[in-house]
C-alpha cells in the first residue's frame, strides 16, 4: 500500500519531486498573495472599533498560524526521523526552523505594531504576545543545537529530539501562559460554528492564509533541496548535477 | 533491577561527597544571587516579599543551570557514560537513576537553604510553605528538563550557553505556576490547584524526559 512513497526515501527522487513541486507553491503563493494584501488593505471595510490599523492581522494572523503550522511540520517529521530512521525527514526539520522562526518574529512585530495605537503600548505582557515570544526561543534554541554540531547526522537527530520535547512542552506553556494572564482578543476564526467576523473582512484573510501556508511550502522545499545538495554533495549524482548546471547555465539549485 | 538503581544512586552520592565543592558551590551561588536583589533594589519588606516568589524561583532556575555540568560531563569524559549505556539495564532506567542522585545533591540542598531565604526576603510562614512545596515538586522537573539539554549538548565543546538556550524557554510552566502558587498563598487563597498542576507536570516529566534523555545519550556518545 505504501510502496509508491519508498522511493522517495532516497536523496536524489526526493530532490528532484521537491523542485517539481516547488514552482506549484509558488504559482500559488504569489497571486493569492497580491489579491489578499490589495484586497484586506485597499478594499476591506475599516473596523468600527479599531478603524484602519485591524488591517494588519491581514499579515499578523496568517503569520502566527503558519509559526504554529511550521512547527507542527516540524514536529512530525521530527518523529518519522526518530521512528523510521529516515534522514530526509531530519533535513525537513532542520530545513523548516528557520522558516517557522521568521514567521514567528513577523506575527510578534506585527502584533507589537497593532498594540502600539490598540494597547497603548508596544509590548505587553499578553498571555498570546508571551506563548509566542516563547514559541520563537524554542526556535532559535533548535537552530542553535542544529548549527553546533558538525556532524549534520547527529545534529538533525538531536533537533528533533529537542523539537519533540518542544511539541510537548508548547502546549503546556501556552496554558499556563494564558491561565497567567490574558489581555489578547480571543481567537477569531478558529471557532467552528460561525466567525466574529464580517465575511468582507474574512474572506481577504483566508486568502492571506492560503498565501502564507502556499510560501512556507515553497521556502521549506527550497531549503529542503539547498540541505539535500549540502550533505550528499560528495554523491555521484550531486556532482553531476551541478556538473551539468554550471555547463549549460540553467537553474541554480 | 531495583538493585541497579540504589547502585546509580549510590555511586553518584559517593563521588559528590569526595567532591563536595561541586555541590556547595551552585547552593552558594543560589543564596548570593537572592542577597543581591534586597541589595539592588532596596529593603523595603513589603516590597521584598511582593517579588520574593519570582526572585527565588529564577536564582533556582540559574542554580539548576549550573549544577548540570556535572551531570553527565565527568561520566563522559571519563568513559563510565558508554559502560552505562552497555549495562544490562534498560538506560532510561539507570538514568533515572542518576537523575534522582542529582536532585538529592542540588535541589534537596536548596530546599534546606530556602527557610534562610524567606527570612531575607521577609517572607510569611504561610508564604513560605507555599514556597516550600513549589520548591519540592517543582525542582525535580527542573533536573528532568536540564537532563534532557544536558544529554543533547554534551558532546559540544561550548555546550553551556546552549544548554541554558534550551532549557530555560521549557522551564517557564513551571516558573509561572510556582510563582502563582506563592502569590497566592500571600493573598491568603488556596494554591493546592496549582499545587496539582505542578505535581502533574512532574509526573509528566517522570514517565516522559527519561525515554528524551536516553534518546538524546545515544546521539551524544556515538
Amino acid at each position: 500500500m505504501w510502496k509508491w512513497l519508498h522511493p522517495y526515501a532516497k536523496a536524489e527522487k526526493s530532490y528532484i519531486l521537491s523542485g517539481k513541486l516547488m514552482p506549484w507553491f509558488l504559482a500559488l503563493a504569489l497571486p493569492t498573495f497580491i489579491v489578499g494584501m490589495v484586497w484586506g488593505l485597499a478594499f476591506a471595510p475599516a473596523d468600527y472599533q479599531q478603524g484602519d490599523s485591524f488591517r494588519i492581522i491581514y499579515i499578523h494572523v496568517p503569520a502566527a498560524m503558519m509559526a504554529m503550522g511550521a512547527y507542527s511540520t516540524m514536529a512530525i517529521a521530527a518523529f518519522i526521523g526518530l521512528v523510521w530512521q529516515i534522514r530526509l525527514a531530519e533535513m525537513t526539520v532542520a530545513a523548516t526552523a528557520p522558516i517557522g522562526a521568521v514567521y514567528t518574529f513577523i506575527a510578534l512585530f506585527t502584533g507589537a505594531a497593532w498594540g502600539k495605537p490598540m494597547w497603548g503600548a508596544w509590548w505587553v505582557w499578553d498571555a498570546r504576545l508571551t506563548s509566542e515570544l516563547i514559541l520563537l526561543f524554542v526556535y532559535l534554541g533548535i537552530i542553535a543545537l542544529y548549527n553546533a554540531f558538525s556532524d549534520k547526522v547527529l545534529a538533525g537527530r538531536a533537533a528533533s529530539i529537542l523539537t519533540l520535547v518542544g511539541v510537548i512542552n508548547l502546549p503546556i506553556i501556552h496554558f499556563s501562559v494564558v491561565w497567567w494572564n490574558t489581555l489578547h482578543q480571543g481567537a477569531t476564526i478558529t471557532k467552528f460554528d460561525k466567525p466574529s467576523m464580517a465575511t468582507e473582512m474574512l474572506i481577504p484573510l483566508l486568502i492571506m492564509i492560503v498565501s502564507f501556508a502556499a510560501f512556507l511550502g515553497f521556502m521549506v522545499l527550497y531549503r529542503f533541496r539547498n540541505e539535500i545538495l549540502q550533505r550528499e554533495s560528495h554523491r555521484p549524482w550531486v556532482i553531476a548535477l551541478v556538473k551539468s548546471s554550471s555547463s549549460n547555465d540553467s537553474q541554480g539549485a | 533491577m531495583f538493585n541497579a538503581f540504589i547502585q546509580v544512586v549510590r555511586k553518584e552520592l559517593l563521588g559528590a561527597f569526595r567532591q563536595q565543592s561541586d555541590i556547595l558551590n551552585p547552593i552558594w551561588f543560589f543564596v548570593i544571587v537572592v542577597t543581591l536583589f534586597p541589595l539592588g533594589i532596596g529593603t523595603d519588606p513589603a516590597l521584598l516579599a511582593r517579588i520574593a516568589p519570582g526572585i527565588i524561583w529564577v536564582a533556582a532556575l540559574l542554580a539548576a543551570l549550573l549544577s548540570f555540568e556535572r551531570l553527565f560531563k565527568d561520566d563522559y569524559i571519563d568513559g563510565s557514560l558508554e559502560q552505562l549505556m552497555l549495562a544490562p539495564h534498560p538506560l532510561t532506567w539507570l538514568v533515572s537513576a542518576k537523575i534522582f542522585a542529582h536532585w538529592l545533591l542540588t535541589g534537596l540542598p536548596i530546599l534546606l537553604v530556602s527557610p534562610l531565604l524567606a527570612v531575607f526576603l521577609s517572607l510569611e510562614v504561610n508564604t513560605f510553605w507555599a514556597l516550600f512545596l513549589t520548591l519540592l515538586i517543582g525542582t525535580p522537573i527542573l533536573s528532568l528538563l536540564g537532563a534532557i539539554g544536558v544529554a543533547l549538548t554534551i558532546g559540544l565543546r561550548k555546550g553551556g550557553v546552549l544548554l541554558s538556550l534550551i532549557m530555560l524557554p521549557l522551564s517557564i510552566p513551571i516558573l509561572i505556576f510556582s510563582t502563582m502558587a506563592i502569590d497566592a498563598a500571600t493573598y491568603g487563597q488556596s494554591y493546592l490547584g496549582l499545587l496539582a498542576l505542578l505535581a502533574a507536570m512532574l509526573v509528566a516529566a517522570v514517565t516522559l524526559a527519561p525515554f528524551a534523555i536516553a534518546a538524546s545519550l545515544r546521539v551524544s556518545v556515538s
